[in-house]
């Protein structure tokens, strides 16, 4: 009951901790999304320098930590006058690109040769044939897991605490360590979490059964 | 009837890596007239079509298509493309399209044909193959024989100037094979100029003007089907319609 009460009165704070949590990862996957079809198309432009800058930069993302990632883009672009929100959401969208990459990239090469041939048979050039032809179904084909991918990066941007951001997890142990209970608000974050990641399963179901309609 | 030549091959050669696949290919087809191509499997009969629709690139050799030479470094290479017609073998149709806008997709995005001409051109398309009540369907929905008449209008959307068939009917089931065949000849009798790739005699024999019959990356004899297959001259040829018929 205790625990019910602590749920209720800290209510406010936490939705406006999942607020920021959902602003986080929703900017940082926009981003990330550009990022990863830039990073897409020059893994397969059969270039091989520019294969070769695609899999560095996918290699940086996998080889560090997140939260390295995170602190470089807050501490290493003061310069910038990079606010904490803009720090987290270009290191989560750095971070996600390279992910988003690799989903992209097997999308696409996952789209019969065949529909590139018809394509080109008719008349149409590689680029017309991609944004018309392959691209629409390869985005299809990247909706679960992109929508997976999104799932991890509203979990992983509970790392934004650690440069003061008031998102969810912050809002937790601020919380914790005021009262000494750490563990009720451990729970009653994990619950924000759940419901996020719960609507947002929802949502690609959704996105995905529209999609499929038309096949 | 004009005889002009709607597309002629001249020495063609074509290799992958060490795999010499077509030698010193020579093969004139007339406008208006059928011209189709036998052989084994591996015989290089595809990769023939493929240099003729470029998506391949010969080695050497000349490609005249209705009198001009194509050269891949000189020639826009979609322009060519979108003259000659291509048909495979699996169809190939945009899935995410219904039928009629996987016909006039390329019309109105290559040929910027305005959409209504675009619509009602593959309107009166879909009436010709036989295919009018599939306008709004996707092609997921479709019988292989719908698939592949879907495939042949939407060739003939670009009204191209020869049609190139690479083994139309080999993917479908037996008893649609038909309604294809059906479709090609009445093609044929429109003044269609057309290359085909097949294993269907029955078919070359009736609507060929000019077989051509292929072994190992070489022609071994063309003729008249009446010749080729009546009375083959080589010993090869005789053997493979044996073998087939
Ligand atoms: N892209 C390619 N790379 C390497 N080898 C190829 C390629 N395309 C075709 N070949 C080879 O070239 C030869 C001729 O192939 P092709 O597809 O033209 O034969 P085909 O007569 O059409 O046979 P089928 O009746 O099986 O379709 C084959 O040995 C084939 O393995
Ligand atoms: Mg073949």
């Amino acid at each position: 009951m205790d625990w019910i009460s602590k749920f209720i009165d800290s209510y406010p704070v936490f939705l406006k901790g999942m607020l920021l949590t959902f602003q986080l990862t929703v900017v940082a996957i926009l981003i990330g999304i550009v990022i990863g079809l830039f990073f897409a198309f020059l893994k397969i432009s059969g270039v091989k320098i520019l294969e070769w800058i695609a899999d560095l930069y996918i290699f940086l993302v996998r080889g560090t930590p997140l939260v390295v990632q995170i602190f470089v883009f807050y501490y290493g672009l003061t310069a910038f006058n990079m606010s904490q929100f803009w720090a987290v959401v270009l290191g989560l969208a750095f971070h996600n690109g390279a992910y988003i990459a690799e989903i992209f990239r097997g999308a696409i090469q996952s789209i019969d040769k065949g529909q590139m041939e018809a394509g080109r048979s008719l008349g149409m050039t590689t680029g017309l044939t991609y944004r018309r032809i392959i691209l629409p179904q390869a985005l299809r084909r990247a909706m679960p897991p992109l929508g997976n991918q999104f799932i991890i990066a509203i979990k992983d941007s509970s790392l934004a605490a650690f440069i003061g951001m008031y998102e969810l997890f912050n809002v937790a142990t601020t919380y914790g360590s005021n009262s000494f209970d750490y563990m009720s608000y451990l729970l009653i974050v994990a619950v924000y979490y759940l419901i996020l990641v719960f609507i947002f399963t929802m949502l690609v179901r959704f996105v995905e059964k529209r999609m499929s309609l038309s096949d | 009837m004009s005889s002009s030549v709607m597309v002629k091959v001249e020495k063609l050669n074509k290799s992958f890596g060490d795999l010499h696949v077509l030698k010193d290919i020579d093969i004139t087809v007339k406008e208006s007239d059928v011209v189709c191509l036998i052989g084994a499997s591996g015989s290089g009969k595809s990769t023939i079509l493929r240099c003729l629709n470029f998506l391949e690139i010969k080695d050497s050799g000349n490609i005249i298509i209705g009198g001009e030479k194509v050269e891949p470094g000189t020639h826009d290479i979609n322009d060519i493309r979108a003259r000659v017609g291509m048909v495979f073998q699996h169809f190939h149709l945009f899935p995410h399209m219904t039928v009629i806008e996987n016909i006039v997709e390329a019309p109105m995005h290559v040929k910027k044909v305005p959409k209504e001409q675009a619509y009602q051109q593959a309107k009166e398309l879909l009436k010709k193959v036989g295919l009018s009540d599939k306008e709004n369907v996707y092609p997921g929905k479709l019988s292989g024989g719908q698939k592949q008449r879907v495939a042949i209008a939407r060739a003939l959307a670009m009204k191209p100037e020869v049609m190139l068939f690479d083994e139309p009917t080999s993917a479908l089931d037996p008893e649609l094979v038909g309604e294809v065949l059906t479709t090609m000849k009445e093609l044929a009798d429109e003044g269609m100029t057309m290359v085909v790739v097949t294993h269907e005699m029955g078919f070359a024999k009736e609507v060929a003007d000019w077989v051509v019959y292929m072994h190992g990356g070489r022609i071994v004899e063309a003729g008249p089907p009446e010749e080729v297959f009546n009375n083959p001259k080589e010993q090869r040829t005789k053997e493979f319609l044996d073998s087939v018929l």
